[in-house]
């Protein structure tokens, strides 16, 4: 059920987003419901990346508006006029979102408690003992709790990814965005993460958007599909729909082209 | 000639007074270089402001420090000694040699870092200071070690401004006995001595950092 714009958390209007002359996302439109999640799939390159790094202020829109609770989030009122936001502007609404990235990005020079920690004490003001007890339930739920006073260069790969995900719901986000959180791992590691997200998704309400190729998790977690291709949605649906049924000849030769590569 | 002993033995107090100005410059100095070279490396991420640093620090490195230390000491008030204007003409000009040390250690911090800690809201002073600074003066400890060597060598400049460093000293007190041979032979022994120790030093820092 692709929600009305009112009750949207998120919105993309009329997104474009150009690198030079290169146009990744072209005229762009979709929200996102509170608590929903949403899956992001497509061919390499079709834009799905920049849209997260868009909402994470990683990027800034070309033209169009992105809103998130109603607010603007790209730009920011000024009279009667948008325009783009500033950094004070933009840090005081980032703080709501988190991301997971597909190579980790832990903090190397830092403990797994570290990481943790960071973020909640000097951005959240929490004090050490409040953010060490939050650093300890979430590496509980990912399952690495003995891990806790280790280096993120002594862990495995999905270890890191397990730490990676605490370490963005450390921030107690509305909104986690991630990006192809397994990519990078061993195949014998994927299960443990996905693992987690799934418990995620099952005992918190936490909005969601994820770029996967693992259509198999796609398929449990989320409530809708997006389909996208040169910039643009191709198709959307319920995971049942795009992935039982879906219409578009783009969609199909997609699933097929991500069924033949071992997922 | 034959080797004076015993006159070496009588100017060693003044050659060592020497040495310890020698020591005071270089250390002062690079004290100096370290922590400016780092605040200039920062702000050369600044638009503008980073560009114009750029091309003084650019001025700075292909420009003598000899021209710059009797430059700068000619221009300085009288009531600032020799000595001082030395040890900021030395910092200043090696400053614009560890800037450039920093800034490759801080372009090796993989963007993902950056990312990383914007995605966490982490503010500006904890990026630097908890995140990219770290990672990126780790991988630099030993090129910036051997700009402290490098500055050491080069503080016998500073006698062309008056500086009774370690090689005038010799120059005075050689003279004045004639024994050159033996003032300058001293003085390259006592150059030795805290040249290969402090050489020593860098390399153990440099495998232990290169390691990790
Ligand atoms: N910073 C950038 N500069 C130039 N081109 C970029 C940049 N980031 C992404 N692109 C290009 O934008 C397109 C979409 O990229 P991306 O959003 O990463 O796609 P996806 O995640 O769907 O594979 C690609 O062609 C990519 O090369
Ligand atoms: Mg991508």
């Amino acid at each position: 059920m692709p929600p009305s714009d009112a009750q949207a958390l998120i919105t993309f209007d009329q997104v474009v987003k150009r690198f030079g002359d290169l146009t990744v996302l072209d005229h762009l439109d979709f929200s996102v419901a509170p608590g929903e999640r949403v899956t992001l799939i497509g061919p390499s390159g079709s834009g799905k990346t920049t849209i997260l790094r868009l909402l994470m202020t990683l990027e800034r829109v070309t033209e169009g508006t992105i809103m998130v609770e109603g607010e603007p989030f790209s730009h920011m009122p000024r009279g009667d006029r948008l325009v783009p936001a500033n950094e004070a502007y933009l840090s005081a609404r980032r703080k709501r979102i988190g991301m997971v990235f597909q190579q980790f990005n832990l903090f190397p020079n830092m403990t797994v408690r570290k990481n943790l920690t960071e973020a909640p004490v000097h951005v959240l003001k929490l004090s050490r003992a409040e953010a060490d007890a939050r650093a300890e339930e979430l590496l509980e739920l990912v399952g690495l709790s003995d891990k806790i006073d280790a280096h993120p260069t002594q862990l495995s790969g999905g270890q890191q990814q397990r730490v990676a995900i605490a370490r963005a719901l450390a921030m107690r986000p509305e909104i986690l965005l991630l990006d192809e959180v397994t990519s990078a791992l061993d195949p014998e590691l994927v299960a443990g993460v996905l693992d987690v997200l799934r418990t995620i998704a099952e005992t918190t309400d936490i909005t969601m958007l994820c770029v996967t190729h693992e259509m198999g998790f796609a398929r449990d977690v989320s409530h809708r599909v997006l389909m996208f291709d040169e910039g643009r949605i191709a198709e959307e649906g319920t995971p049942d729909e795009i992935f039982g049924d879906p219409r578009e000849e783009r969609t199909k030769s997609f699933l097929k082209s991500v069924l033949d590569n071992g997922h | 000639m034959i080797w004076d002993f015993e006159w070496t033995w009588q100017v060693m107090p003044d050659l060592m007074q020497g040495l310890a100005v020698t020591v005071q410059a270089t250390v002062f100095g690079y004290l100096i270089a370290l922590v400016l070279g780092l605040a200039i490396a920062m702000v050369r991420r600044v638009p503008v402001i980073g560009t114009i640093v750029h091309a003084v620090m650019e001025f700075i490195r292909t420009t003598p420090l000899l021209v710059q230390l009797v430059f700068v000491f000619a221009l300085a008030p009288s009531t600032v000694s020799a000595l001082t204007v030395g040890i900021v003409v030395l910092g200043v000009h090696y400053s614009a040699y560890t800037a450039e040390v920093y800034r490759s250690g801080i372009e090796g911090v993989p963007k993902g870092q950056w990312e990383a800690a914007r995605a966490l809201s982490l503010p500006a002073g904890r990026t630097w200071g908890a995140v990219v600074l770290p990672q990126a003066i780790r991988k630099v400890i030993p090129a910036l070690g051997n700009y402290l060597i490098a500055m050491f060598k080069d503080t016998p400049l500073l006698l062309a401004i008056t500086v009774t460093e370690l090689l005038a000293t010799a120059r005075q007190v050689g003279s004045a006995g004639f024994r050159i041979v033996e003032a300058y032979t001293v003085v390259g022994f006592l150059f030795l001595l805290v040249s290969i120790p402090s050489a020593i030093l860098i390399r153990r820092l440099e495998r232990r950092y290169a390691a990790v």
